[in-house]
């Protein structure tokens, strides 16, 4: 059915790609089949198509970034989060559905990364969903061989007193590192804090930093 | 606890990377039971296997290849890939 | 003495590799309708992500090499939903013909 509508915004705040603009391909043909089947035999619904998209939409690195920020400042927190990451981010108010989290502590002398190397497994019921170089061929194959080599792509040089502890998301599990507070953010708040989380830290691929 | 991955290669769905079939680690924690994936995936109904977090050092798995000897991997390995390893 | 015999495409895990390309781009409204397709007809009963991987993995490598990654789900999750019964391949492909019909973009036929 033909009808005109406003792409609504992405959760960077980016229109979607203009898809409604080029030429249908067999795969977006396939997409409308399979949903409009779907919705005719009475499996699913239109509403409960859309309400999902704007479920996932709303999910971003900002969840990850206020339990790490929280657990920064609330040692009870950060204990329950390390014990149990799923009920402690369902405690935080965060729907992340039937998801089994577990979060990974980096100190002065640990550093977590996190890698899926049979798919793309990823916290995307908290964090929302992967960022393309999570899914690529490179980082999947080189992660768990060269660790230390990869993450010097990203710019993180790791001093030889650091372990790092590569964590492959092979089945069930999901994962977030909890990366190290910055010396120069504490005594900052809570709410400060949370804008020094980024996603990358939450992978295990960056640090925090100043949102300044 | 030290374990060994099974070395095997069925065709088919399985979460075991080829890369720790056949290497030891260690019980890092024991997850819980999950339907076999390999059931699951085939619409077999599925049986309940254990999950566990198996830790394995680098030199481990990939020799003299290691980047760093002493670095960490850390896999779930299901029950039914896990075999007990008694290096005597 | 590692010998990688049975190691399928999708089993990434140490193999060589370039560097890592960190373009981002935005999902389109149609890859946001495949991701939450897959996860209400899993929440159905028709599909898990077991059977969504299996399928995936049996596609091979060239789909993975010249597919994108919503196009690799899409695929799947319409195999799936074959052989789970909620609809079949006749069923797909005269839907697919009449969506064709509707015009060119996929803004017209969506």
């Amino acid at each position: 059915m033909p009808h005109d509508h406003h792409a609504p915004l992405s959760p960077s705040d980016h229109p979607y790609r203009d898809d409604d603009d080029t030429s249908l391909t067999y795969w977006q043909t396939m997409e409308i089949a399979v949903r409009e089947l779907l919705i005719e035999k009475g499996y699913l619904s239109a509403t409960q198509i859309q309400e999902q998209i704007n479920t996932m939409d709303e999910r971003s690195p900002a969840n990850g970034a206020a339990l790490v920020a929280k657990a920064w400042t609330d040692p009870t927190f950060k204990k329950s989060l390390i014990n149990d990451a799923g009920e402690a981010s369902r405690n935080m108010g965060f729907d992340i559905g039937p998801m089994h989290l577990i979060a990974l502590e980096n100190s002065e002398t640990v550093h977590n990364v996190i890698v899926c190397t049979l798919c793309s497994c990823y916290p995307r019921n908290l964090l929302g969903l992967p960022p393309d170089w999570y899914k690529s061929r490179a980082y999947r194959s080189r992660t768990v061989i060269e660790p230390r080599k990869v993450l010097a792509e990203f710019g993180l040089e790791l001093g030889e007193e650091i372990q790092v502890r590569v964590h492959d998301s092979t089945a069930d599990m999901r994962y977030i590192v909890v990366p190290a507070q910055p010396k120069e953010s504490i005594g900052l708040s809570e709410n400060e804090l949370k804008d020094w989380v980024t996603r990358d830290s939450m992978i295990g691929v960056g640090l925090p930093r100043s949102p300044i | 606890m030290k374990v060994r991955v099974l070395y095997q290669w069925p065709p088919g769905h399985v979460r075991t990377p080829a890369y720790l079939r056949g290497k030891v680690g260690i019980i890092e924690r024991r997850i819980g039971e999950f339907k076999n994936p390999e059931q699951n995936a085939y619409r077999a109904k599925p049986d309940q296997s254990h999950l566990i977090r198996v830790r394995f050092k680098m030199k481990e798995v990939w020799g003299d290849n290691a980047e760093r000897p002493d670095d960490f991997i850390e896999a779930e390995i299901y029950e039914h890939w896990l075999e007990p390893y008694d290096a005597t | 003495m590692t010998r990688f015999f049975g190691k399928r495409w999708h089993d990434m895990g140490g193999s060589p590799a370039g560097n890592i390309d960190r373009e981002q781009h935005d999902f389109a409204l149609w890859e946001k309708r495949v991701d939450a397709l897959m996860v209400l007809s899993s929440s159905a009963g028709l599909m898990n992500t077991d059977s969504l991987r299996r399928v995936l993995e049996d596609m091979g490598e060239d789909a993975y090499e010249k597919m994108s990654y919503y196009e690799r789900w899409i695929a799947s999750i319409g195999q799936n939903m074959i052989e789970a019964g909620a609809f079949s391949t006749q069923e797909l492909a005269e839907k697919m013909e009449v969506i064709k019909a509707r015009g060119v973009t996929y803004g017209d036929a969506s």
